[in-house]
């Protein structure tokens, strides 16, 4: 079971609270989290990757254990305390604009 | 009674506005979508309370919302827009080949026949139908195709399809409007399309007179009972068609100033047309800080200023080329929201105007539904 903290919009577009928890079959990734994150709430397809793509949206980032993991590989395995369900993870709405 | 519902698209959420046909105290409901982007609402006029709504923000992309209710609840429907083939490139502000990208939905314009058909103008300029309530989008892909394509520039906007006409008495025939590129015609339903700018002049931005495509159209409208008198607001000058966009005529006349964004026609007087002259397009607010709307009652050319009830001093908001619109009850309601969150009503053509809402965000777009 991970636990998956969502920004605002996207809880209140899912209907959720903050947090979330998604089963995920096999070695937890950012891949395969948020692909059973979109099969548990198709509503958010495309919000976090760009639907076509796949790609994570520029302004979206994602963190755990004090970690800004956005850059690693969308394959790469994810710490062992998200996966234990020790820490969260995050999808953060990246600080820009104004 | 027959009543109103002002569907109220901002740049912080959506609003849905209601009044009896007296059209006097109102109801305000929103935001919907809170802190979205909500670039255009619009419902479908054979089921009125099935309403699209365009929902988006540079975090988290398009979404599509329904409505089966007249805007009380909502679910999100289909989001993959995918360009059709190769995208290919067009001109980028430098002249520059620049891959098509898409980035948002400016407007949804149901089926005047289908509540399940709805068509989609987005960014990068292209158009979307649906035919099962928004689920899935499919390209039509002919008028990106059709040739000129390669050489589309953006404006300052973006280079958006904001403008979908459709034929109440020919289902085929399609006009569509892209900034900044112009307009364009299909005769068969969205399969093939045809440049259809002859008349229009851009000599500020265009060297050749006669140019084929590269126009700056900002609106387009056209009366249900006339559909082949198109009247519109370019980024300068105020045209009009009367041969279904084969070719234009300028109409600006007496207007103050004729760059502008919104325009719209009476519900009942196909010759009564509605503009707001914006000062210019570096200071895209109203001249001298009054704000106006201008009448013409004979189809263009001879324009009188309509100001009861509007603020005329220092006002500098804008009106959004999608946010103006008409009711159709029998003394027509003419609305149109402002950059500043303003949404103004006459519920007498245009005579008298007062204010719905004063403090919503920047107004993006209003549509009127007018109920039994």
């Amino acid at each position: 079971m991970i636990r998956v903290v969502l920004p605002v919009h996207l809880r209140d577009l899912a209907q959720v609270n903050r947090e979330v928890q998604v089963d995920v079959i096999g070695q937890p990734t950012q891949r395969s989290v948020i692909d059973a994150l979109e099969a548990s709430y198709p509503m958010l397809k495309g919000t976090i990757r760009d639907p076509l793509t796949q790609r994570r949206r520029a302004f979206v980032r994602f963190f755990a254990c004090e970690e800004d993991l956005s850059h690693d590989s969308p394959d790469a395995p994810l710490p062992e305390a998200v996966v234990t369900g020790a820490e969260p993870f995050f999808v953060v709405g990246a600080m820009a604009g104004g | 009674m027959a009543g109103v519902r002002v569907l109220v698209g901002t740049r912080k959420g959506a609003f849905v506005l209601s009044s009896d046909g007296k059209r006097e105290n109102w109801d305000v409901a929103g935001p919907h979508f809170a802190g979205w982007e909500m670039y255009h609402l619009k419902g479908s006029p054979v089921e009125p309370d099935r309403i699209y709504a365009s929902q988006s923000n540079g975090w988290f992309g398009q979404l599509i919302q329904r409505s089966d209710d007249g805007g009380a609840t909502w679910q999100p429907v289909g989001n993959q827009f995918q360009y059709e083939g190769v995208p290919g490139t067009h001109q980028w502000y430098d002249g520059t080949p620049h891959p098509w990208e898409f980035a948002r939905v400016w407007h949804l314009e149901p089926s005047l026949t289908d509540p399940d058909t709805v068509y989609a103008g987005v960014e990068d300029a292209a158009l979307f139908r649906s035919t099962d309530g928004g689920h899935s989008w499919h390209e039509l892909a002919g008028l990106r195709g059709h040739g000129s394509g390669s050489s589309w520039q953006p404006g300052a906007g973006g280079m958006c399809l904001h403008t979908i006409v459709l034929d109440p008495r020919d289902p085929g025939r399609i006009v569509i409007a892209i900034s900044a590129a112009g307009v364009f015609r299909s005769d068969d339903g969205g399969e093939t399309w045809r440049p259809a700018n002859r008349g229009l002049r851009s000599g500020d931005s265009i060297p050749d007179d006669d140019a084929e495509v590269g126009h700056c159209v900002h609106h387009l409208a056209r009366h249900a009972a006339r559909p082949e008198v198109l009247y519109m607001q370019k980024h300068w000058d105020v045209m009009r068609s009367d041969d279904g966009a084969e070719s234009w005529v300028e109409v600006s006349g007496d207007l103050p100033t004729d760059f502008g964004f919104a325009i719209d026609v009476h519900a009942h007087e196909p010759e009564t047309v509605y503009v707001v002259p914006i000062k210019s397009d570096s200071e895209h607010f109203p001249l001298d800080g009054q704000l106006r709307v201008y009448r013409s009652r004979v189809g263009g050319n001879e324009w009188e200023p309509l100001t009861k009830g509007l603020p005329q001093a220092n006002c500098y908001v804008n009106v959004l080329r999608d946010a103006m619109a008409v009711d159709s009850l029998d003394d027509c309601g003419v609305y149109f929201g402002t950059t500043g969150g303003q949404v103004y009503a006459s519920s007498d053509s245009g005579d008298s105007w007062a204010p719905i809402v004063r403090d919503l965000p920047a107004v993006l777009s209003v549509e009127v539904q007018t109920l039994p």
